[in-house]
């Protein structure tokens, strides 16, 4: 089974497909890579992500499985070795809910703060502020990563929030929106997370992100940046 | 060995609670359901136990705290394997988890959009809602359940929500049966079991809810 061909449809702008290059290359797996064009989508794109026609999407020997975070447990079962997932069923809930968590508040909260302004954008910083101090709080018992010596399913899930809140800071016009100094255990892991050649030499650039983020922005406020109409 | 403790902090209406009974019924685990009153003052044990949210559904086993109504089904298929909710392969656990990310991002919202709306929006939620309705129709397709012939966790997810929908016809004027008769069948088809027929709130008690929520936030 895992000797079947793997194929990742992907875009250089999105984020999430980054996560699921990060735990290819963690557990060594061969993938070929394909390039989507989101403004002209392929018919193996849409037959492959009919409902939601987003990037990523993991094919496995001919079979497309969609959202990245089913994507990363797929991997997990497929190919054990690099275990991203805790096998006790108590630890996994608790990953698994800090994930939903983080793509909830966090993710979801950054990028709404990306998208408004004046009133609005104030009320989204505060409520991404008491995510992140919530989540500091949570690490303030790991050594390194949540999996330990090694990343697992939660760092890359999270590991995200790192790209985003640097975009957060070149795109804000006044001082630093997050003052990363008051959530210290999560700005130990994010920068050990960072120094990681597995995920520093497989990133978005930054300027294609932020580009892309601008252009969003401007023309089409409410749409998600993976999915470009 | 030692008797497993396992509390359920329940909420009579609440889909996502039910969701965690028809899971633990259908594995055979005794239970203590605990009602807890979200109009009111949330119990103690609530409040430490799911101290980021503060909702419903939490589990407790053997003093442990587990949230999130699909981590919390998750979780009791990892602790109580048999008998299996998921299909055995991978690819199948995939598609399942797939659909199950779909109902959560979809189906309650979209039908709480119906009778939270006024005036013309009634009315694109409740197409919304249909289009959302057949996209499910099409996963479903000619199985029986959305677990292919058996019930499973898919079905759990999403069977709760449908004690909601008299409520959402109500409000947005449609019938489910007219639009998609085939979820209309499985929700029969789903109703036949005791797991979650035990715990479905009547319909028409859920309208009556609604009612009171749509007070509360000033719509009537």
């Amino acid at each position: 089974m895992e000797k079947q061909e793997v194929k990742l449809l992907g875009s250089s702008i999105s984020p999430f497909v980054r996560r699921i290059e990060w735990a290819l290359k963690l557990k060594g797996i061969e993938y070929e890579y394909s390039e989507e064009n989101l403004q002209n989508k392929s018919d193996l794109f849409l037959e492959s992500n009919p409902v939601y026609k987003k990037v990523p999407v993991l094919i496995h020997g001919g079979k497309p499985i969609c959202e990245s975070l089913v994507i990363l447990e797929y991997i997990d079962e497929i190919w054990p070795q690099n275990r991203l997932l805790p096998e006790d069923p108590y630890e996994k809930a608790i990953v698994r809910f800090w994930a939903n968590y983080a793509e909830d508040k966090l993710m979801q909260g950054i990028r709404n703060v990306l998208m408004s302004e004046g009133e609005e954008q104030a009320k989204g910083v505060k409520q991404v502020t008491a995510a992140l101090h919530i989540i500091d709080a949570e690490m303030k018992s790991i050594t390194k990563f949540f999996g330990g010596e090694t990343i697992g399913y939660l760092d890359i899930v999270l590991g995200l929030t790192v790209l985003w809140l640097e975009v957060v800071d070149e795109v804000s016009s006044e001082s630093k929106m997050f003052d990363l100094q008051s959530f210290p255990s999560y700005s130990k892991w994010m920068e050990a997370v960072k120094d990681l050649p597995l995920i520093k030499d497989n990133l978005p650039a930054k300027d294609i992100l932020y580009r892309e983020e601008q252009i969003t922005l401007t023309v089409v406020p409410s749409i998600d940046n993976t999915k470009v109409e | 060995m030692s008797k497993d403790e396992v509390i359920l902090l329940d909420f009579w209406v609440s889909p996502f609670a039910l969701r965690a009974k028809i899971a633990l019924a259908e594995k055979g685990v005794e239970f203590e359901a605990r009602q807890e009153d979200l109009l009111g003052e949330k119990s103690e044990l609530l409040l430490k136990s799911n101290p980021i949210y503060k909702k419903v559904p939490v589990l407790v086993h053997n003093g442990k705290a587990v949230n999130e109504s699909t981590i919390i089904v998750s979780y009791i298929e990892d602790t109580w394997p048999t008998p299996s909710l998921l299909p055995p392969c991978a690819y199948g656990r995939a598609t399942a988890r797939f659909w199950a990310d779909y109902v959560d991002k979809k189906l309650f919202d979209g039908g709480s959009k119906i009778w939270r709306s006024k005036g013309e929006e009634v009315e694109v939620a409740k197409k919304e809602f249909i289009e959302i309705l057949k996209v499910l129709e099409g996963a479903l397709g000619e199985k029986e359940y959305f677990g292919g012939d058996s019930f499973g966790f898919v079905d759990i997810l999403a069977i709760p929500i449908t004690a909601w929908f008299y409520a959402y016809e109500q409000y947005g004027n449609f019938k489910v049966e007219d639009e998609c008769p085939k979820i209309s069948a499985w929700i029969k088809k789903c109703l036949e079991r005791e797991s979650v027929a035990s715990g479905y709130p009547e319909p028409t008690k859920v309208y009556e809810f609604v009612g009171l929520l749509r007070k509360m936030l000033g719509l009537e």
